[in-house]
């Protein structure tokens, strides 16, 4: 019902001051878009980096969260989609981890014309198993990370929301982002969860036409690389890149080798 | 060894790790032999502590706990439950921080704290938070739905006026506001725009904000200036007993032989403002008392006749009274961005919400409404 400027809405950054093309970076689920500054100095010489939060994560304006847009990762791709317009990007390079790789390729299903390449971190097309498709989780084992995120929210979340409003107010206190990273809106949290990890997007890897970088942790307990094989398998052109690192978050645990293999990718190398 | 004393370590009475960076267990101490049930040889250099965990706990740790300690190099107070070779689970906290080991590579110190008790506590505090959370999901359902009926859900149709409007409740929209605003036919080629303020915010002044709403229809039925309607509204309130005041301005538009007249009136609210074709900006009316506290409002009425391209914004102080740190968003700034803002309505009070959405950080102290007309050219 009311306006609302995405780049308010998702607290927007843009770095980086290279001219190749420009990398949209979403972040997963569990933290937000500071997630990528320990990768970001490898790529920002050549490439402008728009970094955003998800609503419900980091300094996004949670009141904006509508549970129904948010039912399914489509919400979540339409978000990325209004970014790019409202900065007017072209030949934008989606990177996205976790469940952000998928929220890439609904993204660059839906507009083919405004995303050259996807960069897919970690990612798992879906991560409960169905027959013969090892996703790595049952559905009561998603249930059992809901419990696990009460058990730790207790203690957070009504500390949370001023140390966040203090940051959207004071930018220059940049440091002080560090008491809320991965501390989201309980509620919000919760429901991403389930719609992240009860999502299936195998089939929405067909639409994608761009090509794809995958990137797979050699050990991950989220996304193994069954999980990764299988996207590489189901994407119309894609390059696997297996780095030399453990965990779902390569772009924390191996910075440099993850941004190289992104540069080697989009040839900026 | 990285310990600074051996009793320490075997002595303390919490159980202690030290990990490698992939998460593999160097050290462990007594106290976390006992917690888990496994002699030393079992654990130290083949385990990690995510073999301690179950899946959920699992998940919680690869997507929140080792991100954490990567980018800040300490988290605290995470609450699992440790699985002990018995097949019973203890629950623990943990706190960890990474620090440089002896050979400069980096190593995660975990204590570990059986927190048996204190769950027992915390989760009698879920449930009852869980039923709190409900009884907040029913409660703000129900402020939502009432205060969807303090605007109209799409402006009406106006043939040669071209009308917009825009709500933002106040920070997260959790509380029911008291703005509202309503755009009516009176007659034919005769329309009332009213937008108000109630004081107060909550079930209270949503009584109120109905009551008020209901009563400008019932004023406008008579039709004599918007003058006299305030005054007939300001009657209705102080009959009614509400300990409230409200701050309303009515603007009707009456259409003949194919010109606009506007007449406004306002009762201890802003002043809409005018904005000609050449983007002159000035303001329409002049002020008068609340309404709902004197029993004599002082009220007038200005008559102006409205041009192709003229467009009148209404607005509430959620806008004016914005905040930054201690600069407000104030009066020339609404004018500034309202002499070159949007073309057509609604691209005008978008432009508007925007910029005092952006210029407070996205955090709206109050609720905002702003309804912006604009005569559409002939033809």
């Amino acid at each position: 019902m009311w306006g609302m400027n995405p780049l308010v809405r998702h607290h927007v950054t843009v770095g980086g001051s290279g001219t190749g093309s420009p990398l949209l970076l979403a972040h997963g689920f569990g933290c937000d878009q500071h997630m990528w500054r320990a990768m970001a100095p490898y790529l920002e010489d050549d490439h402008r980096l728009v970094m955003f939060d998800h609503v419900g994560a980091g300094a996004s304006d949670t009141s904006a969260y509508d549970p129904a847009r948010y039912a399914s990762l489509q919400g979540y791709a339409d978000d990325a989609i209004e970014i790019c317009d409202a900065l007017d990007l072209r030949d934008v390079v989606f990177v996205g981890h976790s469940v952000s790789a998928m929220i890439g390729a609904l993204a660059a299903g839906k507009r083919p014309d405004l995303f050259a390449k996807l960069v897919m971190v970690s990612p798992s097309a879906r991560y409960i198993d169905d027959g013969a498709y090892v996703g790595g989780f049952s559905p009561a084992d998603v249930d059992e990370l809901l419990d696990s995120m009460d058990r730790n929210y207790l203690g957070w979340s009504r500390t949370m929301a001023p140390v966040i409003m203090a940051n959207a107010d004071r930018p220059e206190l940049a440091g002080e982002l560090h008491e809320s990273f991965c501390r989201s809106d309980p509620t919000i949290a919760k429901a991403f969860a389930n719609v992240t990890f009860r999502s299936d997007n195998r089939r929405d890897l067909d639409a994608v036409q761009a090509p794809t970088l995958v990137l797979q942790s050699r050990e991950d307990l989220i996304a193994p690389q069954s999980a990764g094989e299988f996207v590489r398998d189901h994407l119309r052109e894609a390059e696997y890149v297996v780095l030399d690192t453990t965990g779902h978050c390569p772009h924390l645990s191996a910075p440099a080798e993850t941004a190289a293999a992104i540069r080697s990718f989009l040839g900026s190398a | 060894m990285t310990m600074a004393g051996r009793d320490d370590f075997e002595l303390a009475p919490c159980g202690y790790l030290e990990l490698g960076p992939d998460g593999r267990i160097l050290a462990v101490n007594p106290k976390f032999l006992a917690l888990v049930g496994l002699p030393h040889d079992d654990i130290v250099g083949t385990m990690s502590l995510v073999d301690f965990l179950g899946v959920g706990d699992r998940m919680y740790h690869e997507t929140h706990y080792r991100p954490m300690l990567q980018m800040q190099g300490e988290a605290h107070e995470i609450a699992f439950d440790l699985k002990r070779s018995d097949g019973a689970t203890v629950p623990v906290l943990l706190s960890s921080n990474v620090t440089p080991g002896v050979d400069g590579s980096p190593v995660i110190r975990t204590i570990v704290f059986e927190a048996r008790e204190r769950r027992t506590y915390e989760e009698e505090l879920l449930t009852a938070r869980r039923a709190a959370e409900e009884a907040e999901t029913r409660a703000l359902t129900l402020g939502r739905t009432l205060q969807e009926t303090f605007v109209p859900p799409a402006p009406p149709n106006v043939v040669g006026i071209d009308i917009a409007g825009v709500y933002r409740p106040a920070g997260d929209g959790s509380e029911v506001g008291g703005d509202f605003y309503d755009v009516f036919q009176i007659r034919e080629g005769d329309w009332l725009v009213a937008l108000g303020d109630v004081a107060g915010k909550g079930v209270d002044a949503a009584a109120v904000t109905t009551f008020v709403q209901h009563a400008i229809r019932a004023v406008a039925i008579p039709s004599g200036s918007t003058a006299e309607m305030l005054t007939g509204l300001n009657a209705a309130l102080l009959g009614a007993s509400y300990d409230r005041f409200c701050t309303v301005v009515l603007m009707r538009l009456q259409q003949h032989d194919g010109r606009w007249t506007a007449s406004v009136s306002c009762g201890g609210h802003d002043l809409p403002l005018l904005r000609d074709s050449s983007g002159t900006v000035r303001e329409l009316g002049e002020w008068g008392s609340l309404l709902g506290v004197a029993d004599a409002p002082q009220l007038s009425e200005e008559q102006v006749e409205l041009h192709e391209g003229d467009t009148v914004l209404l607005f509430t102080d959620g806008v004016t009274e914005a905040r930054h740190g201690l600069d407000m968003y104030g009066q020339e700034r609404l004018r500034a961005l309202l002499a070159t803002a949007g073309s057509t309505s609604q691209e005008l009070v978008t432009e508007l919400l925007d910029d005092v959405m952006a210029f407070q950080g996205a955090d709206a102290r109050d609720d905002i409404a702003l309804v912006a007309i604009t005569v559409s050219p002939q033809g």
